[in-house]
């Protein structure tokens, strides 16, 4: 096996190592099926019973779950390629996806990257030379300092000259990571700072570039492929315009509004960036566009993106398959001619985070999951399963909900009615806010930009509203229900079962139960006067208003739905109480009301961390700018964790005096560990009496 | 309406044909004019129960009420709600305790709730005072609940909560509260007793035990108290600085703080009364506690007829005869009765069935008892005694028969052999007045004196020594013969005179009201919920080992 042989000719590949994790492993690993082509998976220790490890045909363990440890080790993957004789590894997204000294150990090894060759990716993966290379090519590129000094001044300096707002990018950044906005010059230093500590920890790598930031633009890229061959094309445009925190969360393709000339153009110019450097494989140039369709080359991905099934479900086609059909040496399988648009279709990313709270990325169990159904033109992409868990060390993406129809109007009625049957409880989710922000009359007018979610912050997190008082009845239903069943399984256990004692009838002699039920919605409590009626039916009363209320439990799957009718209107609705929150899904939407837990519980358990701060997420410690007796303001950052590949600073809660810091830089605290007391004030003691 | 009788496909043994005991009952004419004159009647009184039971419900005055929830507390029915297991039945027991038994005070529930309930899966007694009425002092009546209680528990081994809010015994009725010996000091005596018995005794101090009172936590084997609500002191602030001059504050005589760091008076310290019931209920659930039974059980099923049926059969005019088989068929699982002895002394029925799947032997009235009725009667009771079958009385009756030949048979003895046999008994006893109750009648169907574990009344029911009519009968008479010794007579006006208040007096003393209030039973219930009633009742009973019967002489 001859290196020139494994790069430029055609080579079977009948076996192909996975490079990573999640949804893009099974992803590949779906389409290796397919293909005929057997498939090994590395797997990290956080990792072992994924849904990746069990799809594939085989898996290997690289480690322990940092990806450091595991996904970003390349000797490990190299070893493990060896061991399982594949032919070619597949880097999906992320991790060493885009990793020059990678592909360039695999071509050593003698292994198939599936990818782009090493100096394309060096080409493409340092943001200054790929201006460059672009401007040479003639593609218009954003004005910024792209130089070798990276002294504070110089660069503070170059912001200066080319005006604020700017971005400060890290050179070999993406998704969003050791990038931030500056809109004026005093915060210029903190946000340089920030920057490099997450672009050290992401790229090892802490040189940055200054830009010019440009105000409400749209982020369009375009798909395009490249062979051994010489030959190029595109595969249209797609939208990734909304965004938060710099990360895409609903894509499209085609661009709205684009107009079949502007198209032309926009993939035109990108098959030529792509044979500016002898692009292979699939890539993803990306343009800033503005208000009036003129596109600015901004950077190109070399990697197979994660929103590649939109352009999959216009064009009909498989691009992880074209990815390994090159990458075999074969040609490019369709023309430029050849390639057609048809249809529209949208991505919806599903993420475990809170939007209320800033975006906060969340880990922990999918307690429940379900999903709608998959079809031709509905595309669930997901890598895991009810009763996995979204981990902290990775990121926090859950699935992608990928929707076609024939047109932008039918495509989004129909990612609304899917996203409307996504169900997950056990963590924070997006869903809906994936849901306001799609019906939002600006987004359904195609009026995006990637300013969206701020411009539009106050229709799309609206002020949560009462729930109605029918969805209050089905909630206290759903957990009178609950406790019935539990205790029936209880009393089938026991040796006395038919004891009148064991049932859940509320009776009393003479007189009816009326059993008080405090339920919290949102931030209210509401008490719910449950009577028990003598044929099984409850009245429920929630303040002026009675409802007749009953109705069963009934388990379909593993999912438990709630037939009731309240006064006379039956439905049915999918119930989930997990510890002190139900959970109610309809296709009306999801409800979520809290069993306020008593008042001894709660008053013991947050005894401990009064008048301090908690650690929001599961997370490391990276630096800590208080010591024991300090005397801070409110809003003063305290310290900084590292989550979810995020920072977040943790903030002083109120004036005080620093009396306990509980971590040290680099230890990890656990959700809502306390991190910092401070000295009891005088105030706080006259209130806790 | 008719409920549906919901009747789940049971797999029963392979049995032979016609192996499972005969249904009972008729489909009644609902539309006759009898039916429905004794359906409006009895559902007129079971109204009138509910209302009046609606009005004790609430406790105290409205001002007590709302000064008792300012604080922070909760009413003591709602104490009883939150402790035990959610959703599930409470057996009260004597609701109408105290109705209309003082001059000019009203004392709801006897200013008492108790009753039987699960607590952890655990059936215990529950005894919570009502700090609404009077601050939960004890009335004589109070202190006569609180006894009946125990002895309830004491008999069917139900451990004990006592739910403590009481200022002690109520000084004006000192008297009838402190000396005798089922008064005041026979509460503690029993809790040492109980505890002795290895029965529980478990003390929530969630408002004042003053004096007396105090013992209550103190003779319990574990207690919880509220802090800043709960008190525990032998004198309270004001009798102390009378004594000593000392001035003190409640809290620092005798308040949580006190007793759970420095005294080890109680053992738990509890925020507020939701903490202090969900304590209770966490010491319940590690009394290591398991229900035996003695009795073998089947699934469960529903009579075939509907219990409101029940009003319409029996109604309230005592004269008109009915079928106790057609009561027996409203109440027992599937409407199963196995009949024993049906062709003899049929004036009363008796035979076998279940309840809520407990096995039971029913005895019920079907007119006056005579020789063969009574001897039946004492049968029935040895094999129900001999099998460890728990006995129901369903008593409706007028008394034995009476007359030269009745006498002459010696009903007397034939009478003592049934009375005997219902005394010596020791197999659980429950005992139903759905109708009349008079004279030796009350004592062959086990009344309150021959110890049932629980005797409930229908709204219908009437007790006493004999009907008011035949005793004012016999008082005329009486004063007639005392008359023709003077020589004179009794004139017709004399005679209704003389009869008129004697009727009204066993009128209103034989009244179920009359009865409950003085405690003479355990509560007036709603005909249709008997079967839930006797079911809770039996299932209750069966937490005591069911113990051997020895049997006296029978004078044969």
């Amino acid at each position: 096996r001859s290196m020139k042989y494994a790069t430029t000719t055609g080579r079977n590949i009948t076996k192909l190592l996975i490079a990573n994790r999640g949804e893009i492993a099974c992803r590949v690993i779906r389409t290796a099926k397919k293909m005929g082509i057997r498939s090994a998976a590395v797997y990290s220790e956080a990792d072992r019973n994924s849904m990746h490890v069990d799809m594939a045909d085989e898996a290997y363990s690289i480690g322990p779950a940092p990806s450091q440890q595991s996904y970003l080790s390349m000797e490990k993957i190299i070893q493990v390629a060896k061991i399982s004789a594949a032919q070619a590894i597949h880097p999906g997204y992320g991790f060493l996806s885009e990793n020059m000294e990678f592909a360039e150990l695999c071509k050593q090894e003698g292994i198939i990257f599936v990818g782009p060759p090493s100096s394309a990716i060096k080409d493409m993966g340092i943001k200054s030379t790929s201006k460059s290379i672009m401007a040479a090519a003639g593609v218009p590129i954003v004005e910024g300092y792209h130089g070798e000094d990276q002294s504070d001044q110089c660069l503070r300096e170059h912001a200066g000259r080319i005006g604020y707002p700017v971005m400060i990018k890290a050179v070999r950044g993406g998704g969003g990571k050791g990038m931030r906005i500056v809109r004026s010059e005093e915060e210029f230093q903190e946000q340089l700072e920030s920057a490099r500590r997450e672009a050290k920890k992401s790229f090892n790598d802490d040189a940055m570039l200054i830009e010019k930031f440009v105000d409400t633009p749209r982020h369009v890229e375009v798909q395009v492929f490249g062979d051994y061959h010489g030959n190029a094309v595109y595969l249209f445009e797609r939208d990734c315009s909304v965004q938060r925190r710099h990360q895409k969360i609903i894509e499209e393709a085609p661009g709205p509004g684009i107009k079949p000339d502007v198209r032309k153009k926009l993939g035109e110019a990108a098959v030529r960036a792509a044979k500016a450097v002898n692009y292979v494989g699939a890539g993803t140039v990306e343009f800033i566009m503005d208000s009036k369709h003129n596109f600015y080359f901004m950077e190109m991905n070399t990697r197979l993106q994660v929103e590649h099934p939109v352009t999959e479900m216009i064009t009909g086609t498989d691009l992880v398959e074209w990815q390994l059909r090159i990458a075999a040496g074969e040609k490019i399988p369709l023309s430029q001619e050849e390639i057609t648009l048809q249809g529209h279709a949208f991505e919806a990313r599903i993420y475990a985070e809170d939007p209320a709270n800033n975006f906060m990325p969340g880990a922990g169990p999918l307690v429940h999951l379900s999903t709608p159904q998959g079809d031709l033109c509905t595309r669930i992409e997901t890598g895991v399963r009810q009763g996995d868990e979204v981990s902290v060390h990775y990121d926090p993406m859950i699935a992608k909900l990928v929707v076609w129809a024939t047109d932008r109007q039918a495509a989004l009625t129909k990612l609304r009615y899917s996203l409307r049957q996504y169900h997950i409880v056990g963590l924070h989710t997006n869903i809906d806010f994936l849901l306001s922000l799609s019906g939002h009359p600006e987004f359904e007018a195609g009026n995006v930009h990637t300013d969206f979610i701020a411009q539009h912050h106050k229709e799309l997190f609206p002020n949560k509203k009462a729930t109605a008082k029918e969805f209050l009845c089905q909630a206290a239903l759903g957990l009178i229900l609950k406790e019935k069943a539990v205790s029936d399984a209880l009393k089938i256990q026991s040796q006395d079962q038919y004891s009148p004692f064991a049932s859940s009838s509320g009776r009393r002699l003479n007189i009816f139960y009326t059993r008080n039920i405090t339920l919290r919605d949102g931030k209210n409590n509401v008490a719910i006067a449950v009577t028990y009626n003598h044929d099984g039916s409850y009245s429920m009363q929630i303040e002026d208003k009675t409802f007749q209320v009953l109705g069963d439990l009934c388990n379909e799957g593993d999912c438990t739905y709630l037939k009731c009718s309240v006064n006379g209107v039956a439905s049915k609705t999918k119930l989930i109480i997990l510890e002190n929150t139900i959970y109610l899904f309809s296709m009306e939407g999801s409800t979520q009301i809290d069993i306020p837990p008593p008042k001894y519980l709660s008053s013991m358990s947050s005894g401990g961390t009064q008048g301090g701060t908690i650690a929001p997420m599961t997370g490391t410690i990276e630096k800590i700018f208080v010591k024991v007796g300090d005397k801070v303001k409110a809003g003063d950052s305290l310290m900084v964790m590292i989550a979810m590949k995020m920072e977040h600073a943790i903030k002083a809660p109120k004036d005080g005096t620093i009396k306990k810091v509980f971590y040290k830089e680099g230890s990890q605290a656990n959700r809502h560990a306390p991190l910092i007391e401070f000295e009891e004030e005088e105030s706080d003691k006259r209130k806790t009496e | 309406a008719p409920r549906p009788c919901a009747r789940a496909l049971i797999p029963r043994p392979r049995a032979y044909h016609g192996d499972s005991p005969a249904r009972l009952g008729t489909q009644l004419d609902s539309g006759s004019a009898v039916y429905q004159e004794n359906y409006e009647q009895m559902k007129a009184l079971v109204n009138q129960l509910h209302e009046r039971a609606e009005k004790i419900r609430l406790g105290g005055s409205q001002k007590a009420r709302e000064r008792h929830i300012s604080r922070g507390k909760l009413l003591a029915r709602d104490r009883v709600d939150n402790l035990i297991d959610p959703g599930s039945p409470f057996l009260e027991l004597s609701q109408f305790a105290g109705y209309k038994l003082y001059v000019n005070e009203e004392v709801p529930a006897g200013s008492i709730i108790t009753g039987i309930g699960r607590v952890s899966g655990v059936e215990c007694m529950i005894i919570a005072n009502d700090a609404t009425i009077k601050g939960g002092t004890y009335y004589p009546v109070t202190v006569k609940k609180h006894l009946r209680a125990q002895e309830i528990a004491m008999q069917n081994r139900l451990p004990c909560i006592y739910l403590v809010d009481s200022g002690g015994a109520n000084l004006p009725f000192q008297a009838d509260t402190f000396p005798d010996r089922d008064h005041f000091g026979r509460i503690f005596y029993n809790q040492a007793i109980m505890s002795s018995q290895n029965i529980a005794q478990i003390a929530v101090v969630m408002g004042s035990c003053t004096a007396g009172g105090a013992y209550v936590p103190a003779m319990a084997d574990e207690n919880i108290i509220v802090r800043k609500q709960g008190t525990i002191f032998l004198a309270g602030p004001p009798l102390v600085k009378a004594a000593t001059k000392e001035e003190v504050s409640a809290e620092d005589l005798g308040g949580a703080d006190l007793h759970c760091r420095k005294s080890g008076v109680t053992d738990y310290y509890a925020l507020d009364d939701y903490h202090a019931l969900h304590l209770t209920r966490k010491i319940v659930k590690n009394l290591n506690y398991q229900k035996k039974l003695d009795v073998t059980i089947e699934p469960s099923e529903d009579p075939l007829f509907p219990a409101d049926e029940l009003y319409g059969i029996v109604g309230t005019n005592l004269k008109r005869q009915f079928d106790v088989r057609e009561v027996i068929a409203r109440i027992v699982d599937g409407s199963r009765f196995n009949e024993f002895k049906a062709l003899y002394g049929d004036t009363l029925v008796t035979g076998f069935a279940r309840i809520f799947g407990y096995p039971i032997g029913i005895i019920g009235n079907n007119g006056v008892l005579f020789s063969e009725s009574a001897k039946k009667g004492a049968h029935f009771i040895q094999v129900c005694c001999q099998r460890n079958i728990p006995l129901l009385f369903l008593q409706n009756i007028t008394g034995f028969m009476v007359g030269r030949d009745y006498e002459a048979e010696g009903i007397a003895k034939d009478g003592a052999k049934m009375v005997a046999a219902v005394a010596c008994a020791n197999v659980p006893k429950i005992t139903i007045i759905i109708g009349g109750s008079y004279g030796a009648g009350n004592y062959g169907m086990c009344g309150r004196a021959y110890s049932p574990r629980f005797l409930y009344l229908w709204p219908n029911a009437r007790i006493s020594v004999m009907g008011g009519e035949q005793a004012a009968s016999v008082l005329a008479t009486v004063a007639e013969n005392q008359r023709a010794l003077k020589g004179k007579q009794l004139s017709s006006a004399d005679e209704a005179a003389l009869k008129e208040p004697i009727i009204k007096k066993f009128e209103e003393e034989g009244n179920p009201y009359y009865s409950s209030a003085r405690l003479w039973d355990d509560g007036i219930i709603d005909p249709v919920d008997t079967r839930l009633v006797l079911g809770l009742s039996l299932s209750a009973a069966l937490n005591a080992p069911i113990q051997k019967t020895d049997f006296g002489i029978f004078r044969m």
